[in-house]
């Protein structure tokens, strides 16, 4: 803090007038400062999507740590190449094979989380007003992506069955009339964050016809996909279509995200651009953390702790579901068959962003429906998610929530102000 | 040998966030200056730490319930730990902000007309009724604010009748009653008090100039949203009479150590009295850490000074 205001004016920000317009975008808000509750023991947080990974083997980590200090020491403590280790891009080939997606290592690239794959599409692609199609809802650091690129966030009409064929070419045109450029598709196909619904497999091929028929990208974001429950979801959009679709993929909900490794399986076109782009913004991808991935892949049983990862989420999807029924019965929720997120519906005239306070007094924190729009809608939906909590914490929590919920109708009841 | 001081931030409240980076502020402050600091949340084992540590003095910048309504002020005055700031019986009247309006009223302060009301008054009386029975006594605009709470959350201009109730609904979810209170037009200032024990003292008042005409949460803690000026762009009569209004003010809540004084000049000179602070925001975007700066006192020094008078008190 500058020490010498005496007499005079200030706002704090010497450098308000220098900013790219842009940056106007990125503002942080009382919902967020009401967040800062999760990280108190005492609260239930349904808010973050967020793996439990205490039900990772601790051992497996150290086992891998310990390797790598051991083999590859001064390989992973030093820059790497901007596209990622060649090992652990042969080792995502075989993850990826399990969702039917078959590419080659030179069209695969290492980034830091999934999330820097999409930031690094946005910024190719992107210029001020395109248009990106999205789910309705949709993933809301995508929605934030978007917004700070300053393009047209279009969302398309989704239901149980996921993005609607019809209404995704009727909202392509609507805009391609317009004098819009419609570029990307962005889609979560399996057990979308935040709704948790699945794409079917007929619609799948609708969704992938319609966007070739329109020279319109897809950004396929496939972080839930072997985190199903019972049956596995249907084949990747991009096993269908190499040159139309963007594939990408994750370690943070099936290992670690505090690892930060993702990747991205694009045409080659776009890769080398993709290479380019990474490279500029952080020369390469953390050699260290992609090194403890690939030992832990080659030194244990990943697909054994992916089982344990299924087993343990459908049992608190379970838990959440038996709860809603219980203390919320009026609030209508999706059932995912796999993932972290339910998406509930709450009675009309209630606004889960304004009734957030009382999440706080009541110990409970869940995401408010809006955040994953870019248009305002959501209001009266809320994402739960499941996967962080105990089983028996995800109940507790909901019934808090149902206290927040109640708090906010009898408010709305008395003062008849519903929406 | 300097003072071993426990700054207390977080806790479970709405403020959380601001009591976090007001008290990583005010750590960073007394560290500067010498003091051996420690940074902790208030949680199931703090007096069990506090006993057994017990350090020279405490500084709490908890914001809520939990930091300002008198409590935390009644359990360190049992455990005899000094500590920074009013003690319980000033915290619990500043709290309230209506009981605050109270006492200045009958010391013949100036403050807004207003009316106080709980949730159950409404749901027994027909919120309707009671809502046209306030606006036409009253008549628009209005401030609603919730009536134990900070950071301006909750509060809101409300200019009709079409947009009352929803500005009841949210305060009420800040807290239990809400506080109904005429609008005065005018220049928004904060006079910040510091007394270490030879009287309080007035710093140089702080106007407020948000960019969007209110001063909500976003205006206070969002770098560039609001435009200060230290001192205030008033006559020299009008701020001294604002700043005698808020030493009134300090002094008839009994008020210890620091505390920041809200305050609206109307265009008469008027200064009228909103409410009292005992827990002032310390964040980058604060006004008591302005008005020290302009004081012509670096924050280092002068927490260290308040600190040192809680030691001696």
């Amino acid at each position: 803090m500058s020490e010498t205001r005496t007499g005079s004016v200030t706002n704090f920000d010497a450098w308000k007038h220098a900013y790219a317009a842009r940056a106007a975008n990125l503002s942080v808000s009382e919902v967020r400062a009401l967040f800062s509750v999760v990280s108190r023991p005492e609260v239930v947080s349904l808010a973050g999507g967020m793996p439990d990974v205490s039900a990772l083997d601790g051992d497996l980590i150290e086992k891998a740590f310990r390797s790598l200090m051991s083999n590859r020491r001064n390989y992973a403590l030093q820059y790497g190449g901007g596209q990622g280790d060649l090992r652990l891009r042969e080792q995502i080939q075989e993850i990826m094979a399990l969702d039917g997606v078959h590419g080659s290592v030179e069209d695969l690239m290492i980034t830091t989380g999934s999330q820097h794959a999409l930031e690094l599409l946005a910024d190719l692609f992107l210029d001020q007003g395109d248009v990106v199609l999205v789910e309705a809802p949709s993933y809301v650091g995508a929605v934030g992506i978007f917004r700070h690129k300053e393009a047209h966030i279009e969302h398309v009409f989704t239901d149980g069955d996921g993005i609607s064929p019809e209404a995704l070419a009727e909202a392509a045109d609507r805009l391609i009339e317009q004098g819009r450029k419609v570029k990307l598709l962005y889609l979560v196909p399996n057990f979308a964050n935040p709704s948790g619904v699945t794409l079917t497999a007929e619609r799948r091929a609708q969704v992938l016809q319609v966007c070739r028929e329109r020279g319109i990208l897809i950004i396929e974001d496939n972080p839930y996909g072997l985190l199903y429950f019972d049956q596995k979801p249907p084949e990747a959009l991009r096993a269908m279509d190499a040159e139309g679709v963007v594939y990408l993929g994750s370690f943070s909900k099936i290992l670690s995200p505090g690892l930060r490794v993702g990747y991205v399986l694009a045409p080659p076109a776009i890769r080398e651009k993709l290479v380019l782009a990474n490279e500029s913004a952080i020369l390469s991808p953390a050699t260290f953390a992609q090194m403890m991935v690939s030992e832990y892949l080659s030194l244990s049983d990943w697909q054994g702790q992916i089982d344990t990862y299924r087993k343990l989420y459908a049992t608190k999807r379970d838990a959440a579901l038996e709860a809603l029924a219980q203390y919320l019965p009026r609030v209508e929720t999706t059932r995912p068959q796999g993932g972290f997120f339910l998406w509930l519906t709450l009675p009309e005239g209630l606004n889960s962003k304004e009734m957030l306070p009382l999440a706080v007094n009541e110990l409970v924190a869940y995401t408010p429906g809006t955040a994953f729009y870019g248009d305002g809608r959501g209001a009266n939906n809320i994402r739960v998610c499941f996967s962080h909590p105990t089983a028996e914490n995800v109940k507790v929590g909901i019934k808090r929530l149902s206290n927040v919920v109640n708090l906010q109708l009898d408010l709305l009841d008395t003062f008849g102000a519903k929406d | 040998m300097q003072p071993t001081i426990l700054v207390l931030a977080g806790g479970i409240s709405h403020e959380r966030d601001v009591s976090l980076k007001s008290g990583r502020r005010v750590a960073d402050a007394l560290t500067d200056a010498g003091a051996a600091v420690d940074i902790r949340e208030p949680d199931s084992e703090l007096f069990g730490h506090l006993l057994a540590t017990r350090p020279d003095v405490v500084w709490s910048t908890l914001h809520g319930s939990v930091g300002e309504d008198g409590s935390l002020q009644d359990l360190l005055r049992l455990a005899r730990i000094p500590f920074v700031g009013s003690d319980a019986d000033g915290a619990r009247l500043a709290w309230n902000k209506p009981a605050a309006k109270i006492v200045l009223k009958r010391q013949g302060v100036q403050t807004p007309d207003s009316i106080t009301l709980p949730k159950s008054t409404f749901r027994e009386l027909n919120a309707e009724a009671v809502l046209a029975l306030v606006a036409t006594e009253m008549s628009f605009p209005l401030i609603v604010k919730p009536a134990k709470s900070g950071s301006a959350q909750g509060v809101s201009k409300v200019e009709n009748a079409q947009s009352f109730a929803k500005a009841m609904v949210d305060a009420f979810v800040y807290c239990d009653q809400v506080m109904i209170e005429k609008f005065v037009e005018g220049t928004e200032l904060a006079v910040s008090i510091v007394d270490l024990g030879f009287g309080p003292r007035a710093l140089p008042a702080v106007e407020v100039e948000p960019n969007s005409g209110a001063f909500g949460y976003q205006e206070r803690y969002v770098p560039g949203e609001t435009n200060y000026y230290v001192p205030a762009r008033l006559r020299p009569a009008d701020l001294e009479r604002a700043a005698e209004l808020a030493l009134l003010a300090h002094n008839a809540l009994r008020l210890r150590h620091l505390s920041r004084i809200d305050i609206i000049v109307d265009s008469e000179g008027t200064p009228w009295f909103l409410e009292a602070n005992v827990t002032p925001g310390m964040t980058e975007t604060s006004l008591f850490p302005q008005a020290v700066i302009a004081d012509g006192e670096s924050l280092s020094d002068a927490y260290l000074s308040i600190a040192l008078a809680a030691l001696r008190s």
